[in-house]
C-alpha cells in the first residue's frame, strides 16, 4: 500500500472545496434570497431574453460552421499531405493559446468597414463589425480547436482494412464514405459541436469588441452581468449568472454523455 | 508510396484528386482566414505608425506595472495549481475509493463555467456586499478590486490544466514501480521525487505551459474582480482593453503583440512536449514488448 493518500486527497479536496465549490456554493445561495418573482423578473424581462437569444443562436451557427469547416479541416490534417501541413496543425491551438481580448481587438481591426476584410463586406451592405454577425465570427475564432481536436484523433484510429474491405466488394468511394468511415465519427462530431458551443455560450473577452454591445440587439449575456455587476445590482447579475451556470453543467453532461456513447460504441465494434 | 507503387491507385480507397485539392483547398483558406490574419493584423496595427511608435507604447509605467502584475499572477497562481496537480493525481490516479471520478468532474468545473460567472463568484464571497465583505472590511483587507482577487479568479480558471494532464497518466502507470521502490526501502517522499515525478514529468510540463498560457492571458474573470485601476489592478490582457477603448489602438496592439508572441511560444512548446510524450510512451511500449 503506498503512503500519503490521506495527506494528497485531504489537501485536494481542501483546495478544491475552498477555491470552486464554495464560491459555487454563493451563487445559489444568494440565488436564493430572491422570491420566484424577483427572480423571474431578473432572468425573464426582455433585454436579458434578446441577450440568451444572441448568445444561444450564435453560438449554435458558429458551432455548427465549426462543425463542418473542423471536420473537413481534420480530415486534410490526417488523410493528406502538403505543404505548410505541420505548421497549420501547430496553429489550430491558436484561439486556446491567445488571451481573448487580444482576439477580440484582432478581429474587429479584420472586419471593421475599413478593416482588411470589412472593406470587401461593406459595398455589399454586409456588416460584420458591430452586428450579430460579428458576435458569431468571433465565436466561430473560439470554437475553432474543438471539432478538429477531438475528430482527428478518431479519424486517425480509423481501421484500414474496413475501407479496402469496402472497396474490394465493390463499394464506391462515396459509399464507404457514407456507410463505413462517417458512422464512427458521429459521436466525436458532436462531441467537438457540444463542447464548441459550451465554450461559446459562456465566452466574453473575444465578443465585446467586436459586438458593439447594443442593448437589445448585439448584447451578450455574459456582458450584461457584468453591466448589472456594475450598477450594484448583485441579484440580477447572480440570478443570469445562475442561469448561465445551468445551462452550462446541462451541457457538460449531455457531453459525459457523449463520450460515454463513443466510448460504448468503439468498445462495442471490438467485441 | 513504395507499398502503392506495385499497386495501382485504387480510387475507391481514396477521394478523387478534385476532391483532394478541393478540401485542402477550403481547409487551409478557413485557417488563413481565421487564424493567420487576426495574428498579422495584430502585428500590422502594432507597427503601423513605425517601430519607433510601437517601440514607444512600452515606454509607459501603466503598461510595465500590467505585465509585472501579470507575471506575479502567474508566478503565484502556476505553482500552487501544479502542486494542487500532482497531489490530486497521487489521490486519485494511485488509488481506487468510491467517489473518485465523481471528484474528478469536480476539478472539471471551472471548465464549464464562464470566465464572467468565475469572477463574479469571487465578488459575492469577498466583495463590500459579499459574504465575507464586512469581515474583510473591518479588518481592513481588501481582495476585490485588489490583487488577491485578481489571483483568486485566476486559479479558478486555470484550476484543472495540470491535474486533467497528470490524472490519467498516473493511474495508466499503475503501483508497481512505486512499490517496488517502498520495497527497496525509500521512503514515500524519495518514491515519489525519485519514481513517480520522472515518471511524469513531460505530462505536468505539458499541464504548467498550459496553465501558464491561461493565467497570462485570462480576461473575463479578472475583469470583474480587478476594478480596473491603472497601474495597480490592471493585469496585461485588461491594460490591452483600457487602451483600446481610449482609441490608443497603437499601443493596444503593441501590448496585444506581446500576447501573441507569448502564445506562439506557448504553441511551439507545447508541440515540442507532445512530441515527448509520444516517444515516451513509444519507448514505455517498446519496453513493455522485449521485457515480455
Amino acid at each position: 500500500m503506498l503512503p500519503g493518500f490521506g495527506l494528497t486527497l485531504g489537501f485536494s479536496l481542501t483546495y478544491l472545496s475552498l477555491l470552486v465549490l464554495l464560491p459555487l456554493a454563493a451563487l445559489f445561495v444568494r440565488t436564493s434570497s430572491l422570491t420566484l418573482a424577483e427572480f423571474w423578473e431578473a432572468v425573464a424581462n426582455p433585454r436579458v431574453v434578446a441577450s440568451y437569444k444572441l448568445t444561444f443562436g450564435a453560438s449554435f451557427l458558429a458551432a455548427l460552421a465549426n462543425l463542418f469547416f473542423g471536420f473537413i479541416t481534420a480530415w486534410v490534417l490526417v488523410r493528406y499531405s502538403f505543404p505548410g501541413k505541420r505548421i497549420m496543425d501547430a496553429l489550430i491551438d491558436l484561439p486556446f493559446a491567445l488571451p481573448t481580448a487580444v482576439s477580440g481587438i484582432a478581429l474587429t481591426a479584420l472586419y471593421s468597414h475599413n478593416g482588411w476584410i470589412g472593406q470587401y463586406l461593406a459595398p455589399y451592405g454586409i456588416k460584420t463589425a458591430f452586428s450579430p454577425l460579428g458576435v458569431g465570427i468571433a465565436l466561430l475564432f473560439i470554437g475553432l480547436p474543438f471539432v478538429v481536436r477531438t475528430v482527428q484523433p478518431a479519424i486517425a484510429d480509423l481501421e484500414r482494412e474496413l475501407e479496402e474491405a469496402a472497396a474490394s466488394l465493390g463499394a464506391s468511394r462515396f459509399a464507404t464514405f457514407t456507410r463505413v468511415l462517417l458512422p464512427p465519427l458521429i459521436p466525436p462530431l458532436l462531441t467537438g459541436f457540444a463542447l464548441a458551443f459550451a465554450r461559446s455560450i459562456g465566452e466574453y473577452g473575444s465578443v465585446i469588441f467586436i459586438a458593439g454591445n447594443m442593448p437589445m440587439r448585439t448584447e451578450i449575456t455574459s456582458l450584461l452581468i457584468i453591466t448589472k455587476l456594475e450598477q450594484y445590482d448583485y441579484a440580477g447579475a447572480t440570478a443570469i449568472a445562475v442561469v448561465m451556470l445551468l445551462a452550462s453543467f446541462v451541457l457538460l453532461f449531455a457531453i459525459n454523455l457523449l463520450q460515454w456513447w463513443s466510448v460504448r460504441r468503439y468498445q462495442g465494434g471490438l467485441a | 508510396m513504395a507499398s502503392s507503387g506495385s499497386i495501382p491507385r485504387n480510387s475507391a480507397l481514396s477521394e478523387p484528386a478534385w476532391a483532394r485539392y478541393l478540401l485542402i483547398f477550403t481547409s487551409v483558406s478557413f485557417l488563413l482566414l481565421f487564424l493567420v490574419a487576426p495574428l498579422a493584423a495584430v502585428f500590422t496595427e502594432a507597427l503601423r505608425k513605425g517601430f519607433g511608435a510601437y517601440l514607444a507604447s512600452f515606454n509607459d509605467p501603466a503598461a510595465w506595472s500590467a505585465i509585472q502584475l501579470t507575471l506575479l499572477v502567474c508566478v503565484i497562481a502556476v505553482p500552487l495549481n501544479t502542486v494542487f496537480g500532482l497531489a490530486a493525481a497521487w489521490a486519485l490516479g494511485k488509488f481506487q475509493f468510491p467517489g473518485r471520478s465523481f471528484i474528478i468532474t469536480l476539478i472539471d468545473l471551472p471548465f464549464a463555467v464562464s470566465p464572467v460567472v468565475s469572477g463574479l463568484v469571487y465578488v459575492l464571497l469577498f466583495g463590500a456586499h459579499g459574504w465575507f465583505g464586512p469581515w474583510l472590511q473591518e479588518h481592513d483587507i481588501q481582495i476585490i478590486f485588489a490583487v488577491p482577487g485578481i489571483v483568486l479568479a485566476t486559479i479558478f480558471v486555470t484550476f484543472p490544466f495540470v491535474a486533467r494532464e497528470v490524472i490519467p497518466l498516473m493511474q495508466e502507470q499503475g503501483t508497481d514501480e512505486e512499490q517496488a521502490a517502498l520495497l527497496l526501502g525509500a521512503s514515500g517522499w524519495q518514491t515519489f521525487w525519485h519514481v513517480t515525478l520522472p515518471n511524469v514529468r513531460w505530462a505536468v510540463l505539458y499541464g504548467v505551459i498550459l496553465c501558464n498560457a491561461r493565467a497570462m492571458g485570462e480576461f473575463g474573470a479578472v475583469s470583474v474582480v480587478s476594478g480596473h485601476i491603472r497601474g495597480k489592478t490592471n493585469t496585461l490582457p485588461l491594460h490591452v482593453e483600457i487602451l483600446y477603448n481610449e482609441y490608443n489602438f497603437v499601443a493596444a496592439f503593441a501590448c496585444a503583440s506581446l500576447l501573441c508572441l507569448l502564445a506562439l511560444l506557448t504553441l511551439v512548446a507545447k508541440a515540442l512536449v507532445e512530441r515527448r510524450m509520444h516517444a515516451s510512451t513509444r519507448e514505455a511500449s517498446h519496453h513493455t514488448e522485449t521485457v515480455s
